[in-house]
């Protein structure tokens, strides 16, 4: 497995607080990562600092053997890695095509408008939001615009999907949906980073698991191993006592 | 790629065959010769003022509808690319239109690098850095010589002979303002049609998302800016040619900014058609209160309770109105 996203050193802190603490892991090609964490671990973060939101205070981001450290959102979209967002941010008073169409006009590949059209098409249909290409971005209902979220990705055809929680919101009908999708986007030989509070969820979709807490790396193995860890299972409960309890209850 | 050429030539004709392509044809060719058939020069008076209102409004839409930034100071592409037109006639003996290019040009490639630092701004604070821009190049034209400091430039009459006189100068004058509203309509029309204006647009809607998306937003904002500069500013220089006297007062006069504002507010921001619609009904409006002559400048204080109305209870304009009440015409009129 090779590596496709390489992060060293990390560190990001925002006045007195250190949201990102020196964390380093890799991606390898083809894999879905998962991100765990407790609320404030710094997730996000992460996600804004390997796509150029914030330029980090310390470390190095490579993608594809390129150092991206500190450049452009549009720049490293450009190069191959889209995002999606915790909280939705659709192009309101666009339809669901344009939408698309502009993941797609920008994204990796550079395509003209009459082929992002096409490429938007496609990502659409691939989320399921092909019967509602025209309808207004807005008209959507939460489910809809997250769907949204992943399709403008998608049809930026990159190498590297990074996903902010897109099964929060949801319910049980559409994460089963959502999983299946996500499925469905790793056999295309799209790389996923996906952050997901769901534990079952993640559990279940992710090849390997990094867990975060206070903005450093906590623990990283195979979705068992992490489950199983007690400093883990600590940082998600707070007592060890009580968590290897509830754990032998289990 | 063989493919992707295609595909281009075919967006082409689809170009070619929406209404909105032939109607600023139509409109353009109908203010050309509406004046000139009856020899109207009071018509054609009107209609000059009132393309010089669209082509204003026109390039200001394609910053505040497409890119969501609102210029204050959009009158100081019209003015600047005034004095340089008219200097470069007066002072150098540049023939017209080459003056009028020129300053076009002139004022484009300043507005570009103007852009690349405003633009860094956004909301509240690029709009007043564009007064600010304004202000200061009207400032250093009240004191720069060569260009008649405050008391500005007097064209001599001679400059109308190689024309063919003062009458058939205005005529001419009249129509190539009329071609530069029409290139205006055209460029909204085409810049609305494609990869550009599609990223403009993403970034009027959310700047942020557009950026994680790959809109090259820094790029695309100051050549947004630049490319609103062209036009107005080839109209300026021809417009005080016309005038053959300009001083810096008139040139960057900021209530004819505030207007072009309102104007893209009223006839629907975003849109091709709306802001020329808006151009023609202000224009008419400003032609009749100047009549009563009860008030000097009246059309200001109606201007601004319009945009009061406007913002408060039609955002979308008399587009957005006409595309909530007949949906269909939303692909016949853009």
């Amino acid at each position: 497995m090779s590596e496709l996203l390489d992060l060293d050193g990390l560190t990001k802190s925002f006045g007195g607080v250190r949201a990102v603490d020196g964390l380093s892991f890799v991606v390898g090609e083809g894999e879905i990562l998962g991100l765990i964490g407790p609320n404030g671990a710094g997730k996000s973060t992460v996600f804004n600092l390997i796509n150029g939101v914030f330029a980090p205070d310390r470390g190095r981001v490579v993608f594809r053997g390129i150092d991206i450290t500190g450049e452009a959102p549009y720049r490293v979209a450009r190069s191959g890695l889209a995002r999606t967002h915790q909280i939705v941010q659709p192009l309101t008073a666009m339809s669901v095509l344009e939408n698309c169409t502009v993941g797609a006009c920008f994204g990796r590949e550079n395509l003209s408008l009459g082929e992002a059209r096409e490429a938007a098409v496609e990502a659409a249909v691939m989320v399921g939001l092909d019967d509602r290409l025209a309808l207004s971005a807005a008209a959507l209902t939460i489910a809809g615009k997250k769907r949204l979220e992943l399709a403008r990705a998608l049809a930026a055809r990159p190498a590297l999907l990074l996903l902010d929680e897109v099964l929060a919101g949801l319910n049980p009908t559409e994460i089963d949906h959502m999983i299946g999708v996500i499925r469905r986007i790793r056999e295309r030989g799209i790389t996923v980073l996906i952050i997901e509070h769901l534990m079952q969820a993640i559990m279940s979709l992710s090849d390997r698991i990094v867990v975060l807490n206070t903005g450093q790396k906590l623990a990283e193995g195979l979705p068992a191993e992490v489950a199983n860890d007690p400093s883990v299972i600590e940082a998600y409960l707070g007592d060890p006592a009580l968590a290897a309890e509830l754990h032998g209850g289990a | 790629m063989p493919d992707g050429a295609g595909q281009r030539e075919l967006g082409r004709l689809t170009l070619l065959r929406r209404p909105t392509f032939w109607l600023i044809g139509i409109v353009t060719l109908v203010f050309a010769f509406a004046p000139f058939v009856g020899n109207d020069v009071q018509l054609r008076e009107s209609l000059l003022l009132a393309s010089i209102y669209i082509t204003l409004a026109s390039n200001l839409n394609l910053m505040l509808g497409y890119a969501g930034y609102i210029n204050f100071g959009s009158i100081v592409f019209f003015g600047l690319g005034g004095y340089i037109c008219v200097w470069l006639m007066n002072s150098h003996a540049w023939p017209m239109a080459a003056a009028a290019v020129a300053g076009g040009i002139g004022v484009s490639l300043l507005a570009l690098l103007f852009g690349l630092g405003i633009l860094r701004l956004r909301g509240a604070f690029f709009a007043l850095s564009t007064i600010g821009v304004n202000e200061a190049i009207k400032a250093f034209v009240q004191n720069f010589d060569p260009w008649g400091g405050s008391s500005g430039l007097y064209l001599s009459t001679e400059l109308f002979r190689p024309l063919g006189g003062p009458m058939q100068a205005l005529w001419i004058i009249y129509f190539l303002l009329i071609a530069v509203m029409g290139a205006s309509l055209y460029l909204s029309y085409l810049v609305k049609n494609s990869k550009f204006g599609l990223g403009l647009l993403a970034i009027g809607q959310n700047e942020d998302a557009a950026a994680v998306l790959g809109v090259p937003t820094p790029r695309y904002k100051a050549l947004a800016y630049s490319a609103s500069a062209f036009l107005p500013a080839v109209a300026g220089g021809l417009y005080f040619f016309k005038s053959a006297f300009i001083q810096p007062a008139d040139a960057f006069d900021l209530s004819l900014s505030t207007e072009a504002i309102v104007i893209v507010m009223l006839g629907g921001q975003g849109t091709i058609v709306g802001p020329a619609l808006g151009a023609y009904l202000y224009e008419e409006m400003r032609g009749f209160l100047l009549t009563s002559e009860t008030f000097s400048n009246f059309q200001l204080v109606i201007a601004g309770a319009l945009l009061l109305v406007i913002v408060l209870f039609a955002p979308g304009g008399l587009m957005g109105w006409i595309y909530g009440r007949w949906p269909r015409l939303r692909r016949v009129l853009e």
